[in-house]
């Protein structure tokens, strides 16, 4: 009997599990089917088959998660629907979840193809993971316009140029939102502890990390007229853009390693919102936390008694103009790390990058912060000499100023930041 | 008189069994089809979508097929293990220890001048050797730690995912940087050939059916096969008729770990072209879904296997045409086995009752 019923207990767990891996596999169907945007009845896409106001352009989007996950995808989905809306006679259509745990046996290439073969004149390929597929596709579809976002292909300086007429690569600097980030958690801690929540190690990572640290020690000591030797930055690598379980290290037991050991304020730099979380929990029982998210504009909401602020990319006009140079012919393959709009760096029209300020930012750290981001958009920049990598070997000298490829291809994390440089 | 009345038994168990299975799937398709009017969108368009998506093209079906292949090698591998009752879950780490394994050798000999086939077939060898052995461990801490064959298969899923990380990010990352594209491609010269104009290998589809054929007689026609199920229904009385247990369920892991280091070793060499992180692209969990479907029926994976590919490869037409989440298929999936398992229990009470003449499921395989 007892064997019986361990064996009933297997099969439950089993059967579990693969129903799970079978969800995984496709993601959170539950909440995916009750999305209102799959109820709408456009589902039926009558617009298709009523006559165009305009010329029609259908451009298709390659999102690696789901395209509601209120991060990365989602930043790319909503500059879909910007296009849509600004541009007459644009219609998206989109596959999301493409990698292969969730797509089985596919390739971002092959679904390219797909797109195509569904009308798309020009496909955006959003990720990293599909910068070899993007290279494929665009090298095998040279009359198909490709937008590879985040990739360095088409940088006739870069360390994997790859001429290929058909291809734009957009990303957008987002080292100054990270700079605002570190400014905003030094001037908000008072244990002079930030910690860093970083996904795996690369060089995108890697400069994003050291750009987080570039703008904390400056507010730290410029604004407060502190120490440098007394600020701590350390950042802590899970392995991954987001927690696999027994694979990387748990973000939310990192986050409350953090909080746990003095660090108050945690700088989060994966797709996804532990950080945050896990300090609404803390905070919620007494103790005096913050957390700044990544990505996603609406990344705050919920978390107003700890979140700082979020630095969030706005690929909408970047991929507009693009789209639009697609339509009109004057298309030319370009490879773009575009700044914010430092104007408005909040403006959703010309701002590729932005920071929102989080309801728990304190009012003279607010002001301190506006008056860091007036000083960026005066011309302060913070990759100037001197500054030495983290091992002590000199990265810039005294005055030098990091060109594009020093940055992008940053080696090292900096001298003065705690944690792991290369993956080893 | 007699052969005649069992043979008409046999016929009728086996209808039962098919209108069973075919209630399960009905049920399923309306479960999907009630949740899909649920939610406003169009059931019979999105069929057609996924439907269109799979097959609609010679290159859709080509697609379709690439998914086949290694759904199949996995079904097979972890049917072995099924047959002498073990749940083999480590079958997605011995996907990827296959692959691990190719990418080295093809890693290693690249460089060396020997003619590409030969690498080609050398970097197979050791995805075969790889995923063997990766299964052959959780064979070990079953017979000799007493360690359940989910819970051990389940660590070293995850210890190969890690080790594939590692790889990707460490000592094998690209020139300057790791990337979540993975290793560095192979040149082409080192893929498995594929049908001109199309990515489909051929190869692919031939390995995949040799499986099919070399399990089915396995399984049906050797007294390795007989022992193993003997095995598998009873460890003990195996055990007192003389059939070394604990040889054959480390022997079925092995097999097991064969079929599902191809797995990986053709996700290299003729898929992916290169280690990327979900290398294993969860066929080992999808191969046990189809076979819980097929009660040891090795045949029956081919259609069904075909079917879940379709499904997998056709839904990405659910975004892109109906703007539906391609959740669908995995729900239907998910349903489908749920359905298939309940009805299946339901089934045998039934016989336990002496309302259906009984027979064991998989009894005709036994007595060949």
């Amino acid at each position: 009997m007892r064997n019986t019923l361990f064996r009933f207990a297997l099969l439950a767990l089993v059967s579990v599990m693969l129903l799970t891996a079978c969800g995984q596999a496709t993601a959170v169907p539950t909440e995916a089917v009750v999305e209102p945007e799959t109820t709408e009845p456009e589902v039926v896409e009558p617009e298709a088959t009523e006559p165009p106001e305009a010329e029609e352009f259908v451009f298709g989007m390659l999102m690696v998660g789901p395209y509601n996950d209120h991060g990365w995808s989602q930043a790319h989905y909503d500059a879909g629907l910007y296009v849509e809306e600004n541009l007459p006679g644009a219609r998206m259509i989109y596959v999301d979840k493409v990698n292969p745990a969730d797509r089985p046996g596919t390739t971002p290439a092959q679904l390219a193809e797909d797109l195509v073969a569904q009308g798309a004149q020009l496909v955006i390929f959003n990720s990293d993971d599909m910068k070899d597929s993007a290279t494929e596709f665009a090298q095998a579809n040279p009359d198909v316009y490709v937008i590879m976002a985040s990739g360095d292909q088409v940088w006739a300086d870069g360390n994997a140029y790859i001429p290929m007429d058909n291809m734009v690569n957009i990303m957008g600097r987002m080292e100054y939102g990270k700079m605002i980030a570190g400014c905003a958690a030094a001037l908000t801690t008072q244990t002079g502890q930030i910690g860093y929540l970083g996904p795996l190690i690369n060089d995108e990572t890697r400069r994003l990390a050291a750009s987080a640290y570039l703008g904390a020690e400056y507010c730290w000591t410029e604004y407060l007229g502190n120490d440098p030797a007394d600020l701590v930055f350390k950042v802590t690598w899970i392995g991954f853009w987001f927690n696999i379980p027994g694979v990387t290290a748990d973000p939310t037991q990192v986050a409350d390693d953090f909080f746990n050991t003095g660090f108050d304020v945690v700088i989060s730099g994966i797709d996804t919102t532990e950080a945050l979380t896990e300090a609404v929990r803390l905070r919620d029982a007494g103790q005096e936390v913050w957390a700044i998210p990544y990505d996603y504009e609406g990344a705050c909401e919920g978390a107003d008694s700890v979140c700082l602020g979020v630095p969030y990319f706005n690929w909408g006009p970047a991929y507009l103009e693009t789209i639009m140079a697609a339509r009109d012919g004057t298309y030319a393959s370009n490879f773009q790390w575009n700044a914010p709009d430092w104007a408005d760096i909040n403006n959703p029209d010309t701002s590729a990058v932005g920071f929102l300020s989080g309801p728990a930012l304190g009012g003279e750290a607010a002001g301190l912060l506006d008056q860091f981001i007036a000083e960026l958009a005066g011309g302060l920049n913070l990759w100037t000499g001197p500054i030495n990598l983290q091992d002590g070997a000199p990265y810039l000298a005294d005055g030098e100023v990091a060109t594009d490829l020093q940055v992008w291809y940053l080696p090292q994390l900096l001298e003065g930041m705690e944690g792991q440089s290369v993956s080893e | 008189m007699a052969k005649n009345t069992a043979a008409s038994r046999r016929r009728k168990t086996i209808w039962i069994n098919v209108s069973f299975q075919s209630a399960a799937f009905v049920l399923a398709l309306l479960l999907t089809t009630v949740m899909l009017l649920a939610v406003g969108a169009p059931p019979f368009q999105a069929y057609r979508s996924i439907l269109v998506g799979a097959f609609g093209s010679v290159g859709d079906i080509f697609d379709t097929l690439i998914a086949w292949a290694p759904l199949l090698l996995t079904t097979m591998g972890v049917l072995i293990t099924f047959s002498a009752g073990l749940w083999n879950i480590g079958i997605e780490g011995q996907v990827t220890l296959g692959a691990i394994f190719t990418t080295w050798i093809l890693r290693l000999l690249q460089e060396s001048g020997l003619p590409p086939w030969l690498i080609i077939v050398l970097g197979i060898l050791a995805g075969i050797v790889g995923g063997a052995l990766w299964a052959s461990l959780a064979g070990v801490l079953k017979t000799f730690g007493g360690v359940n064959e989910i819970f051990g298969g389940l660590g070293l899923n995850f210890v190969a995912t890690a080790l594939t990380l590692w790889l990707i990010f460490g000592p094998w990352k690209r020139p300057g940087t790791g990337s979540m594209s993975g290793t560095l491609p192979f040149p082409e010269e080192l893929w498995l050939p594929a049908i001109p104009g199309f990515r489909l290998s051929p190869w692919a589809l031939v390995l995949s059916f040799i499986a099919v054929v070399v399990v089915y007689f396995l399984l049906r026609g050797t007294h390795f096969g007989l022992r193993l199920k003997a095995v598998g229904k009873n460890m003990r009385a195996a055990y007192l008729l003389g059939v070394p247990t604990w040889q054959h369920m480390l022997a079925s892991f092995l097999l097991c770990g064969v079929f599902a280091g191809l797995a990986g070793a053709l996700q290299v060499t003729a898929v992916y072209h290169r280690l990327i992180p979900s290398i294993s692209s969860n066929y080992g969990f999808t191969g046990l879904l189809v076979a819980m479907l097929v009660n040891f029926h090795a045949l029956w994976a081919v259609p069904v296997a075909l079917f879940f590919a379709a499904l997998n490869i056709g839904s990405v037409h659910l975004p892109i045409v109906l703007k539906l989440d391609s959740s669908l298929s995995g729900v239907l999936q998910g349903l489908l086995v749920l359905l298939v398992l309940m009805v299946e229990g339901a089934r045998q009470r039934l016989m336990s009752r002496k309302i259906i003449p009984a027979e064991p499921a998989s009894g005709e395989e036994v007595q060949s």
